[in-house]
């Protein structure tokens, strides 16, 4: 909860706000706000939001009911490399499913969680659109494909050796 | 050597280049690599002017079994298809193709089947004929950021043409006599659609663009928005001006980047261009394009769902009636149509109701893009007429099921659709066949299921993903695809009763009955599919706790055959619950009991001693 | 309007044109099952329990969102219909507590009510179930998702009716769940204690905060003197508890049966209503003689201030300074009659029996405590609590003979028993500041122009060759609407009547649940109370609140004059605003 009309979103997001207010149907650019909110922060805070709710003027109920309702918002920030695995079904029918475990077990963090160190991030996708590379997972939209249980280790840790991160 | 017009510029080039970017979801690179390619060419000393580089939209081609992750050219007029991924590659391939006039052996893509009917179908097409092309008419072959390229090749003649006649009724009535249906699932007919939404008395309407494309095995529709955004939108002007409507509204998944940008920048030179805004064309007619972002939800794809979403809400799908065509967006009469729909338009406009309807069956007109995927050899986009056989498509186009097995069935589809067994692989693909078999032609999602495929995790799967998917707001579908998902887990984990197979369909049939929207109208089909088709993998499951196709990790038994085991303690060393006992050099045995089936020891073993059951 | 002729269950029906097949079907006296759908709310489609078999259709059809078709046949009750809701309940029951014994609904459960009447029998699919803590931050109302069936009528409530949007749905599929924005606790939400919520509830996902056990300890508790106020609405609601039919009186046996509970003193809200209205037309009179701070709004509903605090902030000045009937009547029981009586006010413990859940939340207002900090009222029981009470205690209600409430606070006008509806308070009012202004009382103390039935009036009256321009909404959606007139300057009002709740506290989050075969909130079942009130107030000879000699007597001897000192300091508050804020 906010006690306070202290100004926290950043200047852009208050200048896209104002511009919508202009338009018809203010309203219906909350998600186009939220998108761009969570590029420019990484991830939506309830602050945030509550400031986003008055100055759009939706009931924050409204913003909440919405951020929470698509699964592309994320509530929480993210690791400094985001695994993505990709759910489709060309992936699914190639094993899918044991990469996915390969990376809880490698982890110790479901989908959707971040390791405590802050370093790794897992979700997941619904195809590609390269489902011949399947099994395909993403490690900062870095393409790795034709993944195998056994190469997760690995892939961890070459990461972390040669990739920068976000 | 033959040159290749340019049809805008009417310049000659020797050869023309194009990057392509569905083997690799890294958009931002297409653009990347398509400046090195023309820096090196340069560089090397190529005269410029005589090669044309430009990054095209997907052809949605080489997924080939072979191939790994990066960006694809195919240079034309031979038609060499290379892959490579470095910078280093690619100068050997300029070197050799280009400087040595050879062709580079080490980045050449295996020229198979389905890239040579591509390229027989659209590649050699759009360049040296004038001849019919479909949705995928341009995809790949023209400039999608280029507007020029588009009015060349295909033209906003059909949005001339519509303009000069100044009849909207006769637009409708095209459409209704091309027997277009819409491509986004459901197949109701286009003409009529747009035919309801002017029966009402609301002056102000809207026409929405559907590229949600949320079937998890799907990407039709990107292709289309990525490599070929114009004639989406000249479709859409089309429709908005047969409708009356001024506003217009694109709906893209935000997992979609590179489509978004493609169709901002189209919308934008259009709107430099006259081609959208006021007075379009000085036809005195206004009409503008919006885009809104989807935010990763599959349900958005339903069309109420989608308005809200669109309204800013939740994107929750509401009672129908009223249909959208009576009370849209905001209250007023709304027509929504598919990418692949809007992007016929313009043909049909163009070449008339008849030529299309030649097209396809006696319901089922045109033809149909679809994302092969699964055990075929090469999986990626295909547009075939209409009618074509399941088996054209896979063993023709897609050359048969990988690594030479038995193919079990296709399912098609995705989430909302069937497992059609390999017995009725000479169905062909239109609106009826399809449902008459049990399944469905969906948005256009093949997946190639072989006998490794066990169609109790199949049916689970695409459980699990609408079970997640649903908005949650009817009973049956947030309730109940939890309870069918959960009866599922009991089976694949061994658990599983015979009444469950019996739960499993009655629930099945209430969830279908009496679901809110089609999401959960449909989710249950895949399980029931494969109910039907194939009963006995399931009692096998249930009765003998057994996967046949060793695909349900908690029914696989995992044993170690004294003749082969050398004793070598590896297997032993690498248990996780330490349940392998045996001394060295002599054989291993198993511990059953403690066993957690992680495969560990299978995949260790160096003598294949550890059999999996 | 067309005629359409269908066949519903083998018999031909006509009905005009645009009716549900719901709608059709009650005609022939066939009452189709439902959860989701309140006819004062917006269509929902969730619950799916209202199905019914339509020829042609491949599907189930919603009878409550699908109209009626010439020439349609439906069956309402075919085999199948009925396993086929007997499966969706079963669904439902399977993701819910099985705690029908020792949960606060039992036996007025709507899905309790439909699992027995569809004969579900046997739990074939039990599985997962959701979990969640009970949300108690609230002084007024709790909240408990694990009884929530999604069924979204609190959502359309609070934000349909109520326009306050406090509740929203969060996440989806299975793990939807009902909340305020972010899973705020309500108190610290946007939420005004209305209780609305719980009205429309078909479950216990929303009850009242209970208040019974402390008034049963207090009760218990010899060197407690209890004094217990019931609100105007109550006589008007109470017997429904008691199946007597909607708009029964029953004053006197309310007071019998608070007296055989044990409350040692009864008095009545209404004396404390009767002293609102000649403190605020005192205030209004001022206010009009300057000319400032008009409209006057009342600020009698608790719901309606805490809405006032945090969606109109900026008309704070305009809201009356008077505390509610309810808390005036503590504060002079803890202070006047104690004096009167020689109590120590701290062994006083006041109890109101309220149709209202935000006066629970009105009692804790720091506001209005003692200089001890000691409430000036100690419990507020709803209406239904007070029912529940009667029952425990064994008292057959319906068989109690009259009592008369005790005095000196127990006498009032015909004025303070309508406070109880809508209208009622500017009724009130118009009638002593017209008397007031002009020296003589109204010709007809009848205002009907000013009774909102419909849930929102303006009206005009001549006073000394003056317009008086007022205004009555109820329903907080309703009070927008007037209130943007007023910032808009699109219309300017002197007085303005607001409440919180649909038909007035008759209409109460408090209030009974409605007996069989109405719904809740049912018009007419708010108009057969509000005729109960009425017709007390047409029976009285008192009807004018300047007129009843024990406020007289107050004011002689204790207060001196409305407006008074002493009448400020006791019978006046004031406000400020609230975060976080709402959204207009
Ligand atoms: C759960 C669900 C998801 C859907 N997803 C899509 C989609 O991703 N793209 C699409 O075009 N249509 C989708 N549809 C179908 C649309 O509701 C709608 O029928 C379609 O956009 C109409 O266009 P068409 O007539 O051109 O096919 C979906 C329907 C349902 C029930
Ligand atoms: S069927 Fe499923 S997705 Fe559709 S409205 Fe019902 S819960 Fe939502
Ligand atoms: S499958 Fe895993 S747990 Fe079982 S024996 Fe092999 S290594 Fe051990
Ligand atoms: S790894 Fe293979 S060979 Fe070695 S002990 Fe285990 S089963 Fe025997
Ligand atoms: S809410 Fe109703 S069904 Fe649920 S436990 Fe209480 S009485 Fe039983
Ligand atoms: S209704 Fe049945 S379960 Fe409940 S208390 Fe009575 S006998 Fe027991
Ligand atoms: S008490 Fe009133 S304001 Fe609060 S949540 Fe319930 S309906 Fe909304
Ligand atoms: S809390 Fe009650 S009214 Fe609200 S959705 Fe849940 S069951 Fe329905
Ligand atoms: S209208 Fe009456 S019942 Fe409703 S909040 Fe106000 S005082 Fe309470
Ligand atoms: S399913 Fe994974 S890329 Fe298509
Ligand atoms: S990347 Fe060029 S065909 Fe797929
Ligand atoms: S009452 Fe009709 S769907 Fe709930």
């Amino acid at each position: 909860m906010t006690n306070s009309t202290q100004t926290i979103l950043y200047p852009e997001i208050i200048e896209l706000i104002e511009e919508c207010l202009t338009k018809d149907h203010p309203e219906s650019y909350l998600i186009c706000i939220l998108h761009k909110l969570q590029e420019r922060h990484g991830y939506l805070t309830q602050e945030h939001m509550y400031e986003v709710a008055q100055r759009l003027q939706v009931p924050a109920s409204v913003v909440s009911g919405v951020s929470t309702f698509y699964h592309f918002f994320r509530l929480k920030p993210r690791g400094r490399y985001a695994i993505s695995i990709c759910l489709g079904t060309a992936c699914f029918v190639k094993g899918a499913d044991k990469i996915l475990e390969a990376f809880r077990k490698e982890l110790g963090i479901d989908m959707g969680e971040t390791t405590k160190d802050g370093l790794f991030s897992l979700e997941n996708t619904r195809c590609l659109g390269v489902c011949g590379l399947a099994p395909v997972v993403t490690i900062n939209n870095k393409v790795h494909s034709r993944v195998t249980p056994q190469q997760v280790p690995d892939l961890l840790s070459r990461t972390l050796a040669e990739e920068p991160g976000r | 050597m033959p040159l290749i017009l340019d049809k805008k510029t009417s310049n000659l080039y020797s050869q023309v280049i194009t990057i392509c970017s569905v083997a690799t979801p890294q958009y931002a690179e297409q653009d990347h690599w398509a400046e090195v390619l023309e820096q090196r060419l340069k560089t090397r000393g190529i005269p410029e002017g005589t090669i044309r580089v430009f990054s095209g939209g997907s052809l949605g081609l080489y997924s080939q079994e072979k191939t790994s992750a990066g960006m694809g050219m195919i240079v034309f007029p031979k038609k060499t298809v290379y892959i490579f991924s470095t910078e280093a590659e690619l100068d050997a391939i300029i070197q050799t193709h280009f400087i040595e006039d050879k062709v580079h052996e080490p980045n050449l893509a295996h020229m198979d089947p389905l890239i040579e009917r591509f390229i027989s179908l659209y590649g050699d097409v759009a360049f040296f004929n004038k001849q019919t092309r479909l949705t995928l008419r341009n995809s790949g072959i023209i400039d999608p950021e280029d507007l020029g390229d588009y009015i060349v090749n295909d033209g906003f003649e059909a949005l001339a043409q519509t303009l000069e006649h100044n009849d909207p009724s006769r637009v409708i009535e095209t459409i209704n006599r091309s027997g277009l249906r819409g491509r986004g699932g459901g197949g109701y007919p286009t003409g009529r659609k747009w035919q309801d939404a002017i029966t009402s008395a609301d002056p102000v309407r809207y026409v929405i663009c559907n590229a949600d494309e949320g079937d998890p095995g799907a990407y039709m529709d990107r292709s289309t928005l990525e490599g070929d955004p114009f004639s989406i939108i000249h479709g859409m002007i089309i429709g908005a001006f047969a409708v009356g409507a001024h506003q217009g509204f694109l709906y893209i998944r935000a997992e979609y980047p590179l489509a978004i940008k493609r169709v901002e920048i189209a919308i934008a030179k259009c709107r430099a261009a006259g081609l959208l805004g006021k007075n379009i064309l000085d036809s005195g007619f206004d009409f503008d394009l919006d885009i809104r972002l989807g935010a990763g939800a599959f349900v958005c794809g339903e069309e109420t769902a989608l308005m809200y979403s669109i309204e800013g809400k939740r994107g929750q799908p509401r009672l129908r009636p009223p249909y959208p065509t009576q009370s849209g967006l905001w209250g007023h009469p709304t027509v929504i149509n598919n990418v692949e729909t809007w992007s016929n338009v313009p043909v049909i406009i163009r070449h008339g109701a008849e030529w299309f309807s030649h097209l396809g069956t006696e319901k089922s007109k045109g033809t149909k893009v679809f994302a092969l995927a699964g055990k075929v050899r090469n999986s990626g986009l295909v547009e075939v007429p209409m009618g074509t056989t399941l088996k054209e498509i896979i063993f023709d186009i897609g050359g048969g099921v990988a690594e030479g097995r038995t193919l079990k069935a296709v399912q098609t589809g995705g989430p909302s659709g069937g497992c059609i067994p390999a017995e009725l692989i000479d169905t062909p693909v239109d609106y009826d066949s399809l449902a008459q078999v049990g399944s469905i032609m969906g948005s256009g999602g093949m997946i190639v299921l072989d006998d490794q495929d066990c169609m109790v995790a199949t049916a689970k799967f695409f459980l699990e993903f609408t079970q997640d998917e649903s908005c949650g707001k009817c009973v049956p579908c947030r309730e109940g695809t939890l309870r069918m998902l959960e009866i599922l887990e009991r089976i694949t984990q061994g658990q599983g009763q015979m009444e469950d197979l019996d739960k499993l369909e009655r629930l099945g049939r209430l969830i279908q009955k009496t679901s809110l929207c089609g999401l959960g109208q449909t989710a249950p089909n895949p399980v029931l599919s494969a109910l039907k088709n194939f009963r006995e993998e399931f009692i096998i499951h249930i009765q003998e706790k057994r996967c046949p196709s060793h695909k349900c990790s908690q029914l696989i038994r995992y044993e170690i055959d004294p003749q082969k085991c050398t004793g070598c303690t590896l297997c032993a060393r690498r248990c996780p619950v330490s349940c392998i006992s045996g001394t060295p050099r002599q054989p291993h045995v198993i511990n059953q009991e403690r066993c957690i089936k992680c495969g560990e020891c299978y995949l260790v073993c160096k003598f294949e001693a550890v059999d999996k059951k | 309007m067309k005629t359409i002729n269908l066949i519903i269950d083998e018999t031909p029906v006509k009905v005009p044109e645009r009716t549900t097949i719901m709608q059709a079907a009650e005609t022939l006296g066939i009452h189709i099952p439902r959860l989701c759908y309140h006819p004062d709310l917006s269509l929902e489609g969730a619950c799916r329990i209202c199905i019914v078999e339509v020829d042609g259709a491949r599907n189930y059809q919603t009878s409550c969102s699908t109209q009626v078709r010439e020439g349609m046949q439906v069956r309402t009750n075919s085999p199948d219909i009925r396993q086929a809701r007997r499966d969706l309940i079963e669904l439902i029951l399977d993701n819910h507590p099985k705690e029908c014994q020792t949960c606060e609904r039992d036996g007025q459960c709507e899905l309790q009510d439909l699992a027995y009447s569809l004969g579900v029998r046997e739990r074939l699919f039990e599985g997962r179930r959701k979990q969640y803590p009970i949300e108690d931050s609230s002084l007024s109302v709790i909240r408990d998702s694990e009884k929530c069936i999604l069924c979204q009528r609190c959502v359309r409530v609070c934000s349909q009716i109520q326009g306050v949007h406090n509740l929203t749905q969060m996440h989806r599929g299975f793990n939807t769940v009902v909340t305020p924005a972010f899973e705020a606790p309500l108190m610290e939400s946007v939420c005004i204690n209305c209780g609305q919520c719980i009205n429309v509830c078909p479950t216990a996902a929303f009850l009242e905060k209970r208040s019974t056990d402390e008034v049963w300890a207090a009760l218990a508790d010899p060197a407690k003197h209890v004094v217990v106020q019931i609100a105007p609405s109550i006589r008007a609601a109470i017997g429904e508890g008691f199946g007597l039919p909607p708009g029964t009186p029953a004053t006197g046996q309310t007071v019998t049966a608070l007296r055989r509970l044990g409350f040692d003193t009864v008095f009545d809200t209404n004396f404390g209503a009767d002293l609102t209205i000649l403190e605020e037309a005192h205030e209004f009179m001022q206010r009009l003689e300057k000319n400032e701070r008009l409209p006057l709004l009342t600020s009698c509903s608790p719901g309606w201030v805490k809405f006032l605090e945090h969606f109109y902030p900026e008309l704070i000045p305009h809201a009356s300074s008077c505390r509610s009937p309810m808390t005036m009547l503590s504060v002079l029981t803890k202070t006047y009659y104690a004096e009167k009586q020689s109590l120590n006010p701290e062994n006083i413990y006041v109890v109101g029996v309220m149709p209202c859940t935000a006066k629970k939340f009105e009692a804790q207002r720091p506001e209005h405590y003692m200089e001890n900090q000691i409430p000036y009222t100690d419990a507020v029981l709803t209406t239904r609590e007070l029912v529940w009470m009667i029952k425990a205690y064994g008292l057959d209600f319906t068989r109690l003979s009259a009592g008369d409430f005790d005095h000196p606070m127990g006498v009032s006008s015909g004025a303070g028993d309508i406070f109880g509806t809508t209208g009622g308070v500017m009724e009130a009012a118009l009638r002593t500041a017209v008397a007031k202004l002009t020296g003589k009382a109204l010709t007809d103390l009848n205002l009907t122009q000013v009774r909102a039935t419909e849930g929102i009036r303006e009206a005009a009256l001549e006073v000394n060759g003056k317009v008086l321009n007022v205004a009555v909404a109820n329903g907080l959606n309703n009070a927008k609407i007037i209130l943007e007139k007023v910032k808009s300057g699109e219309k300017t009002f002197h007085m303005i009547e607001l409440m919180a709740c649909p038909g007035g506290c008759i209409g109460g989050g408090g209030q009974p649940y409605p007996p069989d075969g109405h719904f809740v909130l049912d018009p007419e079942i708010l108009k057969l109370r509000a005729s109960a009130l009425y017709a007390i107030d047409q029976g009285k000879k008192l009807r004018q609140s300047h007129e009843n000699p024990y406020i007289l007597k107050l004011y002689d001897e204790y207060l001196k004059h409305p407006g008074s000192e002493l009448a400020r300091r006791l019978l006046h508050t004031s406000y400020s605003p609230r975060y976080p804020k709402g959204i207009k």
